[in-house]
This record gives structure tokens, C-alpha cells and sequence, in this order.
């Protein structure tokens, strides 16, 4: 298979770690080589941050580059709007509409851009935009944002839902797990 | 089955077990740096010591984790490079980890050690950071394996990482030498599947040998000769190791190249031929040669400095140029570019999209203190750390940093030669753990040569930047178990600080005096803004505030703290509800006291 690529941004400290840590666990199990891709550091204080996970029959580079992601799956839209360049052409988009204002809108030096959802699809992009916050405080946590971008996410791949359960179940804590299972389904299901 | 059920304890989760010849082999997705601790757990290491530094510190934390190798976090990577030698003196095999950064720290014991060579084999991690993703600099640490004629070896992802370090150890006691293994931030925070195998052990005794151990001018002659007789040597077993790896496809175009340049060349130009190097000090000339002789054309691609580049010319050898920067990170498409093959196309939108910078995050301590020294219009030299972000805005205090500690050293000189011009409104800040890391000998000279210096030292009870580790101001160590705890207002005061005082930093008022004071202060002073890290799981922290929206005239006087909770939203604050973590700064800053709980 050709290899496919994923990256997730967000804003440093919203959890997408634990995304990335779901899906190349997913990926393993389902016998594909595999790459995950993240940076520590600076950036996780409320800076942008991205992750790569990359999977296929043989993988080297761990990283993915501008125009080359098949999939972007995004924790904020100001991120979706940065990490588009990464896109590839046909790419999907799966994307939170929480809005966090970086340092510059909140200090007055920078507006947070308006309608970015409608200027990505005008674009003629496949872009799935989901309010993931009330999603997963529907399913009992905010901090299940993570696992309702997968549930749509699973959408787009032909990996049996039996095996994106078992990658829940071994990386999320058990008294967690039905909330968790809610948000995948919740996800899996937004139209 | 003891074995199985520590990885499952140390990493989480899964994976696939399997058999092999009556040992557990395990294969999984591993972090290269938690490959590092898999490896050094298999190579029978029983000791090592770190400081904390991205992109290294997740080795030590993994090995922490393990029953079977002690592991510690050192006030600095000076003393534990020492430590560590200590180990190995002792006849137990020993490693360090640090950033590239760290093993300046570390230089002094690293080009003696090459000297009296080791005991049991001693290993030396050298993370380096190219694109600065959380550095201050990006320099090469190859440099430093020829400067002190210690070999290098280089992996290029997480399995490689895993089998380098065993090979490490042993080539450390065949060749009797300090190995270093030089990591960069892609393959220290990549994963990738590795196989894993058992742990050996090993220990040889120890024997006193002052000849080899004692360097003293007389013995350190004779020593020097054999590094020279050993870099050679260790050139010859280059030539072979199966760590230099020769792949002959398309002689069309040959790259020599390792580490993460190697995986993107080959997704790029998977059908090219490669010398990937493993070993990066000392190169192999005749291998090069040979690989050279069978390539059309020969190009060598390595991020930072030319360092082979440069060997491989003085060899003689024509490389075609394609212009690669010895700046910054590489990346697939840069590469493919410089290569003249296709990049893709890409998207974008005609939109201004604001940067989004690190910023200190909602009820970080250090805020209250950078605004009081910026409403005191104090010069403020800064160190390293999560604080550094004072220099940004809206706080834009900070307007220096250099290195660990050179908060304070480079104070005590700006005082010395401004004298009055500078005293009264020049401070150092400093971080708990840098402070204890190489700001106490500043402070000492602050002390006994008598600078009219007012040091802060911003004790949040944690090393932040790095991800949480414990150090010696914490009482804490690696295990969090409780340890010996540094007194930091005695120990100024033993350095001959007559006065320090502690302040709160969520208490503007308590900061503005304690800033006013000591800078009027005609004698030497330090200031602890004393107050735990937000983030810490074990800080208790109110409800959030929110903004009364009939008080709130919209003055932005709470928008001088850059705290990223609030936000101006149709001429009014709004407080985010999920950041806010009700430390009040902010509302000490309302004239119209808007700022209230609900109740």
C-alpha cells in the first residue's frame, strides 16, 4: 500500500498526543509500518503544534511535508486554516470549529480570520467541520475532543471498527472508556 | 514473564509478543528516546544521570521508570558526566543524556575522559536540535567528538537507536573510550516499530591504575598518545562496522548521508545508492573512496555543519554542490527540491493567519513578577527557561539570554562597568532549577566582588520548560520519592547575600514593593517569587473568575499581563471559562473591580 499520511495540529496542551498515540497503535495491529512524528518543548506552551503519523508498507521519513497529507485532522480552526499548505490535493479535512485567540488577536495586533470554513471549502477542499467540544461534553467529557475527531476520522478508512476499538480500549484509562466510546460514535456519526 | 510485565507497567499498553529462541522478544511502537532506555536497559546499564534538556529528557524519565538501572536527574550535565564516569569507574557500564546545548556543560570532564579512557563502557546521548524547535542555538555536536577524538555514533530511527547503544557500550570497552551517540529532534521524538530483546548484565571490578586515572601532567603525556593510536584504530574498525552501511542501486547519483537525511533521501530517491553512516567520528576514508569510485555523481546531504563534507573533500574527492544550508531543518521537500525533483502543489488561502507563539500559560506564577518589573521599567537580563517568554509581548521584559545561568554573571558586569547608570533598575531572573544548574557561582561572584546586583530567582518548585522534572530545590527525586531538599534562602545567605526575601507572585502589590526595595538597596540582594507551577497536578487552584459586563469599561488595563484566558470581545474582557484557573492576577489590574467568582 502507499503510504498515507496524516497530521494533527492544534494548540499546544489540547491533547493530541493521545490521537496520535491511538492511531499509531491502530496502524501496528493492523500490520502496517508506521511512523508518529511529534515535537516537545516550547511549542506545547500554547504554541502551534503538529504531529505526524504516517503509515504503509514500508515508511522511512517521519515526517510529512507541504502538499503531501492525505488527511488533516485539526483541534482548532485558526490551525486548520495554518496547516493547510500540508494538504495534498484531494486531501480531507477533519476539523474541530473551537476558536482559541493566539497571543497577538488577544493583544489587538492581529485579527482571528472570519468564515475560515466556508473560505476552505470555497476552495473546493473536503473539509467536515464538527463542533468536537459540545460533541464530547456530550458524550461526558470536553476532554474527548481528541476521540470524536477520530470517530469521523475512521470514516475514511477501510479498518474494521472492532480494531479502532481495541486501540481505544488499550490507550484510554478504563473508567474512561465509555465516555470515550461515546465520542467515537458521536464522531462516527456527524453528517 | 517478571520481564513482560514491567514493559507493560513502563509504557502502557500492547504489543505483539513473541518468541525467539526461549527469550521474550517484543515489537512495538517505540518513541526513539524510550528506545534509547530500551536499549540501555538491554545493555546491562546500571547508572545514569541526566539534566533534563529537549530533546533528550525522555531517556532518563523511561529509565526511571525501570527497576534495574538507577537513574537521577544532576543539578547540571557537568556533574552528571562525572557521575556517570564515577560508574564506570567502578566497573558499572553508565550513561548521560543531554541536549546539545548540555554537553557544553559536560566539555570539561568529556575531553580529559578521552584521556584516561573508562572502565566499564560509559555512553554519552548528545540530543542536537536543528530549526531550534526549543534551543537557543543550533550548534553541530559532531565538532565535539573530533575536538575530544571520541567516536560518534549516529541512528536514524528508533531501532537503530535501540541496537546503537548496545554496540556502544561494547565498542566503549573494546576501544576504551566514552562513546557518544549524537540523537536531533526527529529521530528522538519520532516513533517506529523496533524489536526488543532481553537485558544482559555486566560488571567488571574495579582497580586502582593512576597512570590511566589520575591526570596529572606526567600521566596525561602518556595518555595522549594512545587517544591519537585509538582514533585511529577506531577509523580502521569504521572501515568494516556493519554500522557504516553501503546499499548499491542506480550508480547513477550517490548520497553520503545518515540519520533522519538518510529516510528522507530514500523516500526522495529510492532507487539512489547510499553510504549511510552509523558511525559519523571517525569517517571511514577507504569506504568513502570505494563509494565515491562506483557513483556518477557523489553528493553529500547532512543537516548543520559540513562536517563530513568537508572530510570527504580533503580527501580529495569531487562532490557535486547542490547548495544545501548549513541552517535550520530539512525537510523532504527542500531536499527534493535542491535535488531538482517535483514538490507537490499545495493550497493556501488568501487570509492573513496570525502566528500563534508559546505564550506563559493562564496562572502561570511568573506573570505578576514581569509585569511588576515591567511597570518599574527595569532592565531585565534573562536565563533559560519557560520564563523566557518574558520577553515577548504584551509583558516584553527580558532583553537578554544566553545560557544557563548567564542571567546573573552577565548582571553582575552590566553593573559593574554602568555602576549607578545600571544599579537600582537592572535585575537577573533566573529559574529554580537553572539557578541551581550554574546560577549559584554567579551568584557567588555577585557576592565576593561585590555588584550592586538584584537577582530574582522564580521558584515555581519544578523545571518547567522540559516537561515537569524534579530537582534539588523540589525535595523530590526522578521517582518522586522524597530527597534531599536545597534551602534556597539559606544558601544565599551563605554566599554572603545579606539580603533575600521571598514574595508571592500573585500578590502585585508584595512584588512591586520587594522590586522597589531591593533595587534601592545599596548592597547586593536576591528576590525568590515564590509560587508552584500552574500546571502541576498537585496544585490546588480556584474556580475561574468571569467579567462582569456592566463594570468592565473596556480600559484593557488586565490585557497588560498577556495572560491567554482573557480576551477583548465587543469592547468588554471575557474570561475563556476551560483556561481560567482563578489566580486573580487580573483582577488587581480592574479599576472597576469586574473581575469577580460566581458564587
Amino acid at each position: 500500500m502507499k503510504t498515507k499520511n496524516i497530521i494533527i495540529v492544534g494548540v499546544g496542551g489540547q491533547g493530541s498526543l493521545l490521537a496520535s498515540k491511538i492511531l499509531g497503535h491502530l496502524f501496528v495491529n493492523e500490520g502496517f509500518d508506521v511512523k508518529v512524528s511529534e515535537v516537545h518543548g516550547m511549542s506545547q506552551r500554547g504554541g502551534s503544534v503538529i504531529t505526524y503519523v504516517r503509515f504503509g508498507d514500508k515508511v522511512y521519513s517521519p515526517i510529512v511535508d507541504r502538499g503531501q497529507a492525505d488527511f488533516i485532522v485539526s483541534f482548532e480552526l485558526l490551525e486548520t486554516a495554518r496547516a493547510l499548505p500540508f494538504l495534498k490535493i484531494g486531501g480531507q479535512i477533519v476539523t474541530n470549529t473551537q476558536q482559541i485567540d493566539p497571543m497577538p488577536v488577544i493583544t489587538g495586533a492581529a485579527t482571528y480570520p472570519e468564515n475560515l470554513v466556508e473560505k476552505i471549502r470555497a476552495k473546493g477542499i473536503k473539509i467536515d467541520a464538527m463542533d468536537c467540544l459540545s460533541l464530547a461534553k456530550q458524550s461526558g467529557s470536553p476532554k474527548a475532543v481528541n476521540i470524536v475527531l477520530l470517530g469521523r476520522l475512521s470514516h475514511y478508512f477501510d479498518i474494521p471498527e472492532t480494531s479502532w476499538q481495541n486501540s481505544l480500549k488499550a490507550n484510554v484509562p478504563q473508567k474512561f472508556l465509555d465516555i470515550n466510546q461515546r465520542a467515537f460514535a458521536l464522531g462516527k456519526q456527524f453528517v | 514473564m517478571p520481564v513482560v510485565l514491567t514493559f507493560i507497567f513502563l509504557y502502557g499498553n500492547f504489543f505483539l509478543l513473541n518468541f525467539k529462541k526461549g527469550s521474550l522478544i517484543l515489537k512495538r511502537l517505540l518513541l526513539g528516546n524510550l528506545a534509547a532506555a530500551q536499549g540501555l536497559w538491554q545493555a546491562g546499564c546500571d547508572f545514569i544521570s541526566s539534566y533534563p534538556g529537549t530533546p533528550s529528557t525522555e531517556i532518563t524519565e523511561a529509565t526511571a521508570t525501570l527497576p534495574d538501572i538507577y537513574s537521577e536527574w544532576a543539578p547540571n550535565e557537568k556533574v552528571a558526566l562525572e557521575s556517570a564516569f564515577g560508574a564506570s569507574l567502578a566497573g558499572h557500564r553508565a550513561a548521560v543524556a543531554q541536549k546539545h546545548v548540555g554537553l557544553n556543560v559536560a566539555a570539561d570532564p568529556l575531553f580529559t575522559m578521552s584521556y584516561t579512557g573508562v572502565n566499564a563502557g560509559l555512553v554519552i546521548f548528545v540530543a542536537d536540535d536543528p530549526g531550534l524547535h526549543s534551543s537557543q542555538n543550533e550548534q553541530d555536536s559532531r565538532n565535539y567528538a573530533k575536538a575530544a577524538k571520541v567516536p560518534m555514533l549516529e541512528p536514524s530511527n528508533s531501532q537503530e537507536i535501540l541496537d546503537f547503544t548496545i554496540v556502544a557500550f561494547d565498542l566503549s570497552e573494546q576501544f576504551d573510550t566514552p562513546v557518544l551517540i549524537r540523537l536531533n529532534t526527529r529521530v528522538a521524538h519520532s516513533q517506529s516499530i523496533v524489536t526488543t530483546g532481553d537485558r544482559v548484565s555486566y560488571s567488571k571490578p574495579y582497580s586502582k591504575d593512576i597512570s590511566k586515572f589520575v591526570m596529572v601532567p606526567a600521566f596525561a603525556k602518556a595518555r595522549h598518545p594512545l587517544v591519537e593510536k585509538r582514533i585511529q584504530d577506531l577509523a580502521a574498525f569504521a572501515e568494516s562496522s556493519n554500522l557504516n552501511q553501503l546499499e548499491f542501486n542506480d550508480t547513477d547519483i550517490g548520497f553520503i548521508t545518515s540519520s533522519s537525511a538518510y529516510l528522507y533521501l530514500k523516500e526522495i530517491c529510492p532507487d539512489a545508492s547510499f553510504l549511510k553512516l552509523g558511525i559519523v567520528h571517525p569517517l571511514p576514508d577507504n569506504l568513502i573512496r570505494q563509494f565515491a569510485a562506483k557513483v556518477n555523481r557523489l553528493v553529500v546531504v547532512e543537516e548543520l555543519d559540513p562536517f563530513i563534507l568537508d572530510h570527504v573533500k580533503a580527501l580529495g574527492i569531487n562532490c557535486v554542490n547542490i547548495n544545501l544550508p548549513c541552517i535550520g531543518e530539512f525537510f523532504p521537500n527542500l531536499l527534493a527540491d535542491k535535488l531538482g525533483k517535483p514538490t507537490p502543489p499545495t493550497i493556501e488561502l488568501d487570509e492573513n493567519i496570525p502566528a500563534r507563539p508559546p505564550v506563559m500559560c493562564a496562572g502561570c506564577p511568573h506573570r505578576g513578577l514581569f509585569y511588576s518589573l515591567k511597570k518599574n521599567k527595569c532592565t531585565v537580563l534573562g536565563d533559560i527557561g519557560c520564563y523566557t517568554l518574558g520577553a515577548m509581548p504584551p509583558l516584553s521584559t527580558i532583553e537578554m539570554t544566553l545560557c544557563m545561568g548567564a542571567s546573573i554573571g552577565a548582571t553582575h558586569g552590566f553593573n559593574k562597568v554602568l555602576g549607578t547608570k545600571s544599579e537600582g533598575k537592572t535585575v537577573a531572573v533566573i529559574g529554580d532549577s537553572t539557578f541551581i544548574h550554574s546560577g549559584m557561582t554567579g551568584l557567588t561572584n555577585v557576592a565576593y566582588n561585590q555588584s550592586n546586583s538584584t537577582v530574582i530567582i522564580l521558584d515555581n518548585s519544578i523545571t518547567g520548560m522540559t516537561g515537569h522534572q524534579q530537582n534539588p530545590t523540589t525535595g523530590l527525586n526522578i521517582k518522586g520519592d522524597p530527597a534531599g531538599k536545597v534551602d534556597l534562602e539559606a544558601l544565599c545567605r551563605a554566599m554572603g547575600i545579606n539580603r533575600v526575601r521571598v514574595v508571592d507572585p500573585y500578590d502585585l502589590k508584595s512584588c512591586d514593593t520587594a522590586i522597589k526595595e531591593e533595587l534601592a538597596a545599596k548592597e547586593p540582594s536576591v528576590i525568590i517569587s515564590r509560587r508552584p507551577c500552574a500546571l502541576l497536578k498537585n496544585v490546588k487552584h480556584k474556580p475561574p473568575l468571569h467579567v462582569d459586563s456592566d463594570k468592565c469599561i473596556g480600559c484593557k488595563s488586565c490585557m497588560k499581563i498577556g495572560c491567554p484566558a482573557i480576551s477583548m470581545k465587543n469592547g468588554k474582557a471575557v474570561v475563556d471559562q476551560t483556561q481560567c484557573v482563578g489566580c486573580e492576577v487580573c483582577s488587581q489590574l480592574c479599576p472597576k473591580k469586574a473581575f469577580a467568582r460566581e458564587s
